[in-house]
């Protein structure tokens, strides 16, 4: 399973990950995106969104299923990728590398009460 | 515990990832499910399908049971190998099971049911069947080779297989040694139905795999049959609908004078809802249990998908009557109304798209 090490994750299998500039990117793990399939369609927040942690905010859909994405940590939406939301598989191709929306968050030390990679393996591992 | 066809080992050989479907341990996909649905487009693909159940009725009476139990005519059927789709109903109209019968004899005729449905099914037929003999194949092994392909390499896999099939036509199947092979499928593609014994299974599906049949899921399966026009039992139909409110007029015969179950209901009545196909207009994914609002009242989407031949999201819906093709409807998605085109199915058929 690929769950780099330097990211933060959800127990709903989203990666979050805090840049230099403040702002946390957001998508979904490997893990979750083997586990989706074919990925087909992305319904991404609308920018200016505020969120709170655990807050519904995107949808993931494949050929078989629709999947609500929720917000890791509470902020505003700042960005959008509209490229991936443009070409959907690229998900499948690589989860990290498509990031699905920038949170500026409310309280970076939030990230702290995600799991690190070892945590959540073991969450991966036992859904 | 869930119960596992013939070729059970090989699927996990293959890396497919197991789901439980109507109780059964089948695979969904061997990686993707987008790929394996191109492959049966575009050449040959092969699924496992021995969780249905092909079901031998035998004795004198075999037809008149045929006759009273399903709403299509087996009088359609007079040479050997014919195969014909059929609903089977309660009184009330609805569809118990739809099925493929195939005629042998006067006095022999297998029919292939959902594995779902198998069960009830078979507990109907007995019920009615009288001095027929009822029996169960749970040792027959059910490959489908479907692809513009498929054929050729079947015979190119299987000896001996040519020579029973080469002039098959479509809804037409032939012994083959102990083996029956069917010009059918549920794809849209041409094809085969493979009836094996259990203990050939393998060999025989490792024979595909080496004139290069790759194995495709469920999940191809679903999207293949939606493309196609082509409705699942429990989905796009049940006991509560009945054939004519799921695009299957088609498949009854109100007009001969035989009388068979639900036939009192069916006729004289004209259906109030009707199935057809759905185009989204905008982007987004139609699923099953969507509303679909109309110029003549609400529906509701029955199968909804995203279609990999077309690249755009497809459904089959329960519409009131009097909605046609051409019409523009909303499909209520999340918290948005979305615009889909009303179709006449199929979508795609034989690799070419239709609407």
């Amino acid at each position: 399973m690929n769950i780099p090490a330097d990211l933060k994750y959800a127990k709903s299998h989203e990666w979050a990950r805090l840049a230099d500039d403040g702002l946390v990117t957001v998508g979904i793990s490997d893990h979750a995106q083997e586990a989706l399939g074919d990925i087909v369609f992305l319904e991404l927040p609308a920018v200016g969104r505020k969120v709170a942690a655990g807050e519904e905010c995107a949808v993931v859909e494949s050929v078989k299923a629709a999947s609500d994405i929720y917000a890791p940590i509470g902020g505003e939406v700042v960005a959008v990728n509209q490229a991936v939301a443009d070409a959907p598989e690229s998900v499948n191709q690589d989860a990290y590398a498509a990031w699905l929306f920038k949170l500026k968050p409310d309280n970076a030390a939030d990230l702290d009460k995600l799991l690190d990679a070892a945590a959540y393996a073991k969450v991966a591992a036992e859904s | 515990m869930a119960k596992q066809t013939p070729l059970y080992a090989t699927h996990l050989r293959l890396g497919g990832k197991l789901v439980d479907f109507a109780g059964w341990d089948m695979p969904l996909h061997y990686g993707s499910q987008v790929e394996e649905h191109h492959q049966v487009r575009r050449d040959a693909g092969m699924f496992d399908v021995s969780h249905m159940l092909a079901i031998d009725l035998e004795g004198a009476g075999a037809h008149d049971l045929l006759h009273k139990l399903i709403a299509n005519n087996v009088d359609k059927l007079t040479a050997p190998g014919r195969a014909l789709y059929s609903c089977m109903l309660n009184p009330q109209g609805g569809v118990i099971d739809d099925l493929i019968v195939y005629f042998f004899r006067n006095d022999f005729y297998r029919v292939v049911v959902n594995a779902g449905t198998a069960d009830k099914d078979l507990a109907w037929i007995s019920r009615h069947a009288g001095n027929v003999a009822v029996k169960p194949h749970r040792n027959l092994a059910m490959i489908a080779v479907q692809g513009p392909n498929a054929r050729a390499k079947t015979w190119a896999a299987l000896p001996g297989a040519q020579a029973a099939s080469a002039e098959l036509k479509p809804f037409h199947a032939a012994w083959f040694g102990d083996a029956l092979i069917a010009r059918t499928g549920y794809t849209g593609e041409d094809g085969f139905e493979l009836m094996i014994p259990a203990e050939r299974a393998e060999a025989t599906w490792n024979a595909l795999l080496d004139a290069g049949v790759k194995p495709a899921g469920l999940g191809a399966r679903d999207t293949l049959r939606l493309e196609a026009g082509m409705a699942l039992y429990g989905q796009d139909m049940d006991e509560q609908v009945t054939p004519l409110e799921a695009g299957l007029a088609w498949t009854v015969d109100l007009a001969a004078a035989r009388d068979f179950i639900g036939k009192s209901v069916l006729a004289g009545r004209q259906p109030e809802r009707q199935a057809l196909g759905l185009l989204l207009e905008e982007r987004g994914v139609l699923r099953a249990h969507q509303k679909v609002f109309t110029a003549q009242g609400e529906g509701e989407i029955t199968s909804g998908t995203f279609s990999p031949s077309m690249g755009r999201s497809i459904a089959l819906a329960r519409l009131p009557a009097g909605v046609a093709a051409g019409d523009t409807v909303e499909v209520e998605i999340r918290d948005k109304r979305l615009k889909a085109t009303v179709v006449k199915p199929p979508f795609v058929r034989n690799g070419k798209v239709l609407v």
